[in-house]
């Protein structure tokens, strides 16, 4: 089962969550951006303005864009049909994504896959995907 | 002090309908009130806390419903954690009732998602974009057949587990759903129509999904003293817990639920273990949800829930843990998208010995009714509880 590029919502604007705009423009770029807990120097997701593990101050910091499939459902029912995952990126957290350009049905989990930026439909920003590596 | 026994469920009702086009959800809320309360042999003026949830309409918790029903309350809560809130309002009416905020609580559930023409389980629903993680994962198409799909993707990748053990857990739905008149699914199924029926979300089958329906149900808690003047068999709540799970800030471990944080407390209040169950309601949206479940409950070791539910084990008079006798949500109803009062209102059933006589589990004295709300997959509520045939 194939990859079909379908439109992408988006819902509210990246100016919704204002702390996150970083992330938004970072993905524009073509750079992963993510947060990290200042006190514990751990990476988080997904983004915010305060730390998850201290309620701390956060740093922006770039990702290497590299991770493994930790799980994947391929949504057959869909029309077209798509595969909505986790990946656990090399930085450590778990980030909630879509496998494009690849063959679904070659997916697998623990697989190594590398980012790549969709730009959302109508006036939505760019966000990261992965495709295997 | 320990609440253990604070509260008793009087009255408990299921609205009979799967399908209500030309009736309200504030009027199948209501109808369902009075069910209850004729249940209990009690009257709306009796009630004196209401507990609802989400899907009570009017968006500000309890004030459209009270309004509407008319009743004069001293106590009103409306902790909203999906299909698992009616679990959690049942632990709270008993802080209430205990705490002598109020002495009949009355706690409903309706909705009729059928009749609005909602694909639950495979359209994915936009929120309000403030939610902080809605930005970072509507724009993926979290529906909830996938949220659940990726959960048992990684069971199975971890432990082994099969579609043909997932498949199982349908089956024993569906030979007590035979017997359930109102149930939407009433045909027996085999293991291999579970994994023959098409793909929803990978490795999820269209039978391993819960129906979609509309209607609702309501049940009465009150003191002991109230409960002990009423002509109902009396059902004692000894066990509440109820936790949150959700993403950890990207440390996640999708094998297993909050119910391995929301049983501990509920088997130490009750002072039980699950091997003392007779009769088991638990929560079933998909069949890798009762599972999972099962495991993270207790009534088997993580990641042989594919063992335990194989083999007949969860039907009634055949295996060692009769699950879900009215058909659960697999087969009779998930009213609302919510399953979690039903749950309750079976294990009540089961406590009475009113349970169909076919799937009637005998000397039903001890039953448990856990609920899951939100979705595993990403964040949800699991809440647990306990009940005794006094």
């Amino acid at each position: 089962m194939a990859y079909v590029a379908r439109k992408i919502p988006f819902v509210g604007t990246p100016e919704t969550n204002p702390e996150t705009k970083p992330f938004f423009d970072g993905a524009s770029a073509g750079k992963l951006m993510l947060t990290r807990c200042k006190d514990t120097g751990k990476f988080f997701w997904y983004p915010r303005g305060i730390s998850p593990f201290t309620l701390g101050p956060v740093e922006w910091a770039e990702a290497s864009g590299k991770g493994k499939i930790y799980t994947f459902s391929v949504m057959e029912r869909a029309n077209p049909p798509y595969a909505i995952g986790y990946v656990t990126l090399a930085e450590g957290p778990s980030v909630l994504t879509n496998f494009v350009d690849c063959d679904f049905k070659a997916l697998k989990i623990g697989q190594d896959v590398t980012v790549k930026f969709i730009k959302t439909e109508g006036e939505g920003p760019t966000l990261p995907f992965f495709t295997p590596a | 002090m320990s609440l253990k026994g604070a509260a008793y469920i009087a009255g408990a009702w299921e609205h009979p309908t799967r399908k209500a086009p030309d009736k309200s959800i504030a009027l199948l809320h209501a109808e369902c009130a009075k069910g209850a309360l004729a249940d209990a042999g009690l009257t709306k003026d009796d009630v004196d806390g209401y507990f609802c949830a989400g899907d009570a309409p009017g968006g500000l918790g309890p004030l459209s419903m009270v309004d509407y029903m008319n009743l004069k309350c001293r106590h009103v809560d409306s902790t909203d954690v999906g299909g698992s809130s009616y679990q959690v309002a049942v632990g709270h009416a008993m802080e209430a009732i205990a705490a002598g905020r109020c002495n009949v609580a009355l706690i409903t559930l309706s909705g009729r998602p059928r009749s609005e023409g909602q694909a639950t389980g495979t359209a994915p629903r936009p929120g309000n974009p403030a939610a902080p993680e809605m930005q970072f994962e509507f724009p993926y198409g979290p529906a909830t057949a996938n949220l659940y799909g990726m959960c048992a993707a990684r069971h199975m990748h971890e432990y082994g587990t099969t579609s043909e053990q997932l498949a199982w857990i349908k089956v024993a739905a569906s030979h007590h759903a035979q017997y359930n008149e109102h149930a939407m699914l009433r045909d027996v199924v085999t293991v291999e129509d579970v994994v023959n029926s098409p793909m929803v979300s990978t490795p999820l089958h269209r039978l391993d999904c819960c129906v979609i329906s509309d209607g609702g149900g309501a049940l009465i808690l009150t003191k002991p003293e109230i409960a002990k003047s009423l002509k109902r068999p009396l059902v004692k709540v000894i066990g509440v817990g109820e936790s949150p799970k959700h993403q950890a800030g990207g440390e996640i471990d999708l094998t297993f639920t909050a119910a391995r944080w929301s049983g501990p407390p509920a088997w130490a209040m009750a002072g039980i273990k699950p091997s003392d169950i007779k009769y088991a309601s638990i929560y079933d949206s998909f069949t890798i949800t009762v599972l999972m479940q099962l495991e993270d409950l207790g009534f088997c070791k993580k990641g042989e829930g594919g063992k335990f539910v194989s083999d007949g084990n969860l039907i009634s008079g055949v295996g060692k843990l009769p699950f879900n006798t009215d058909g659960g949500g697999l087969c009779s109803n998930h009213p609302a998208n919510r399953g979690g009062i039903t749950k309750i209102i079976e294990a009540v059933r089961q406590l009475r010995g009113e349970a169909h006589p076919k799937v009637q589990v005998p000397n039903c004295d001890l039953a448990i009714a856990h609920g899951t709300g939100g979705a595993l997959g990403t964040r949800h509520c699991g809440s647990t509880v306990i009940l005794e045939r006094e």
